[in-house]
């Protein structure tokens, strides 16, 4: 078959609906700012890691979103957590999240969400602090 | 002589509770100390250095100087507390000594009155003398009290905005706390009411509760046994309390003379960091994400709290991470605990299940280049972001003549650091190893680097064997040696001192050196150590852009007030914050010098 220079390569169509969604849900709730990546890249094309290897971390992301997560893990211990990708996103995403939340998921570690204690009594609070220096 | 009575028994009682649970705590964790701290230990044991130790735990533990430095009023607060009440029982023993030459129990020094109400000056020569002067110290004591009860109400007077929110254990403790110095008044006074003795404070009180009609020995005893109650529940609650600190301070000031340092593990010494914390609230006021964003749960207290408090420990993941690591708290507390790196170790116990190392093969091909009689220059990742900072070094290494090995011209290799705070510890150590074998394998004499980031890491956390230099540093070096000539512009300016290489390697002077060699520099309300930080420092990944860009604006504001025509910081991760908010022009130092060499 090698003759003829071509072979049979797999099917490359995914089928959405057989992806579960469950980590990426996840994902979504850790690092929201996620939901506005347009993928234009230019994380990749700043990338510290990138400049020496296949690095690829839209590509990265890209697939975690369509599950497959196959050598994924492997792949973003490749980055070095620099941050210039955070500096470069014209939409703000919060990429050092991102990649520490998909190593996260992908490891399986329990998550602990952010959330404040108390919040009600911290609101009142600060209704009371700024009371308090409004009338000094 | 009468020295025996009922109501000593809760006094006792909490006495020997406090050092059957200090004794057993401080054992535990001198015994958990990791390696490398019980060599420093054994190493400096036998030094002159508990000298300075009992120095400052003096001035710290029952002056609290550095308090003072912060605000008067608190300081005279804790110091009343402190050292007013050290001061009572100091004079209180030293008084039993002399009443009872031949031995006496130790409670003696707390409940002498009771005992020995009549006031004979043949016995005791100095009686009169010692009621005064026990008067004039409660009295310093009490008016502390007055000021701790003021700031629960109003706390602004003494220099704080917010205070802690403590636990249960610690309000009923304070409140323990709070009891004993009146209650050791009305005690005093109710014994003088009966037979004349006591100072001029507690003899007046003693008429006033003579005029009532209440003075008998039912009222007196019930006085004396409130007050040895009060004590006794305050000494059994300190152990578990915030009042833990009292003792504590004094062990950790001690190892830290002896040259103890805090790992990157979780030991006893952190066990000692972690108790020496009074709460007294003070990380709480400059912490930025309080300052901009109200978030008040995660400042060094509580983070501290979080650890130490078993049942907190599920939110110590997300309070650890929730930080800037900008170290405002570290250089505002008054104990100097390293509360970085404690949250650190926070952040690198919840990595470890996924922080795995054989990462970085694909810089196994990187080699160093051969570079002796060169200097290394090592931009850092940010400085690709700000290219004008690193065509700026090369124009001055040109200028005078220095040759010099671009290190990260092409491909950065990260110093490590933004890995290590987020607690990748394992993966950081690969990064320094390779960095180190290409600093080390190019034998060049010295290392410059631009970023505030990687020199805190190549200064504390390498291990080289040539001098490392931040820029700012560098040209402060050769301008003051004069190597590079530079001309005064009329440029107006103001310095932002990034937090990495202020308070993180405490380089003040040579930045503000340099800037006044070449423009005029401005004073601005907060610099130094109280310098605020951009918002976009590495050390925090929950942060979002908006929350980020109000913690930034504030440092903008703080920067233009004095109307500056550019505003200078030394880090390219600052700058690059500061481009972002596109009003204001703002410039690297070597970039201002570049543009100003005759």
């Amino acid at each position: 078959m090698n003759k003829f220079g071509f072979s049979i390569s797999q099917g490359r169509q995914i089928n959405y609906d057989e992806i579960k969604s469950d980590k990426l849900d996840k994902l979504l709730e850790l690092v929201p700012s996620y939901k506005w990546c347009i993928g234009c890249g230019g994380c990749t094309a700043s990338c510290s890691a990138g400049g020496f290897t296949d690095f690829n971390i839209r590509r990265i992301h890209t697939a975690f979103q369509r599950g497959q997560y196959d050598g994924l893990e492997e792949k973003l211990k490749s980055c070095m957590l620099c941050g210039k990708c955070l500096l470069v996103c014209p939409r703000g995403v919060n990429l050092r999240s991102l990649i520490i939340n998909m190593r996260r998921i992908l490891a399986g570690v329990d998550v602990v969400t952010w959330r404040p204690p108390r919040e009600d009594r911290i609101d009142k609070q600060l209704a009371k602090q700024n009371e308090k220096n409004k009338r000094i | 002589m009468n020295s025996f009575s009922i109501f000593v028994i809760p006094f006792c009682a909490g006495v020997l509770a406090l050092l059957v649970f200090s004794v057993w705590k401080y054992w535990r964790w001198i015994r958990s100390f990791d390696r490398l701290q019980r060599a420093t230990i054994r190493r400096n044991i036998w030094s002159w250095r508990f000298l300075p130790a009992i120095w400052e735990a003096f001035r710290e533990g029952l002056l609290h100087w550095r308090i003072t430095k912060k605000n008067i009023l608190l300081g005279y607060m804790h110091r009343s507390l402190a050292f007013g009440w050290f001061l009572l029982i100091v004079v209180g023993a030293v008084q039993a000594v002399l009443a009872y030459p031949h031995g006496h129990p130790f409670w003696m020094a707390i409940f002498y009155n009771y005992f020995e109400p009549e006031c004979n000056p043949v016995d005791f020569p100095h009686a009169v003398f010692f009621a005064n002067l026990m008067d004039a110290l409660l009295i310093y004591v009490l008016s502390g009290l007055f000021l701790a009860m003021f700031k629960k109400v109003w706390s602004r007077p003494l220099g704080m905005k917010r205070t802690t929110r403590h636990t249960l254990m610690d309000r009923v403790a304070k409140m323990a706390l709070w009891c004993i110095f009146p209650l050791r008044l009305l005690s005093e006074a109710s014994t003088s009411a009966i037979y004349g003795n006591g100072g001029f404070m507690t003899r007046g009180l003693g008429r006033v509760i003579d005029a009532i009609g209440i003075a008998d020995p039912a009222f007196e005893y019930t006085c004396w046994l409130l007050y040895s109650i009060a004590l006794g529940t305050f000494f059994c609650l300190m152990p578990f309390s915030r009042y833990m600190h009292i003792f504590t301070e004094v062990f950790l000031i001690y190892f830290r003379q002896l040259g103890v340092h805090d790992s990157n593990r979780k030991t006893g010494y952190t066990m000692f960091e972690l108790s020496a914390c009074s709460r007294c609230g003070i990380c709480i006021d400059g912490c930025p994400m309080n300052r901009e964003l109200g978030i008040v749960n995660m400042q060094g207290v509580y983070m501290l709290q979080s650890v130490r408090n078993l049942e907190l420990q599920r939110n110590a993941e997300s309070i650890a991470e929730n930080c800037l690591m900008c170290d405002r708290c570290v250089a505002d507390c008054p104990v100097n605990i390293d509360l970085s790196v404690i949250r650190r170790q926070v952040r690198i116990k919840n990595k470890a299940p996924f922080d795995n190392k054989g990462g970085y093969t694909y810089l196994r091909n990187v080699q160093p280049f051969n570079s002796i009689g060169r200097v290394a220059y090592f931009g850092g990742c940010m400085s690709h972001l700000t290219p004008g900072i690193t065509s700026s070094m090369e124009t001055i290494f040109n200028a005078v003549g220095q040759k010099y090995w671009f290190m990260d011209k092409e491909e950065t290799i990260c110093c490590g650091r933004p890995l290590l705070q987020q607690g990748f510890e394992n993966q950081a150590a690969d990064l320094r190893r390779k960095n180190t074998e290409m600093i080390q394998g190019s034998k060049a004499t010295m290392l410059i680097t631009s970023c505030p980031i990687c020199y805190q890491s190549f200064r504390k956390e390498y291990n080289l064997s040539i001098p490392v230099m931040h820029h700012t540093e560098y040209i402060d070096m050769l301008i003051r040696e004069g190597h590079l000539k530079v001309r005064h512009d009329n440029l107006k300016v103001t310095y932002h001192d990034p937090c990495e290489l202020g308070r993180g390697c405490g380089i003040y002077d040579e930045p503000r050196n340099v800037l006044r060699a070449v423009t005029t520099l401005l004073r601005t309300d907060n610099e130094r150590e109280k310098s605020l930080c951009c918002g976009f420092n590495l050390g925090n990944p929950t942060l979002d852009l908006e929350q980020q860009t109000k913690i930034r604006d504030a440092a903008r504001d703080n920067l233009m007030a004095p109307h500056p025509d550019i505003i200078a910081t030394a880090c390219p991760m600052c700058k690059k914050a500061f481009l972002r908010a596109e009003d204001i022009p703002v410039k690297d130092i070597a970039e201002i010098v570049a543009a100003n060499i005759s």
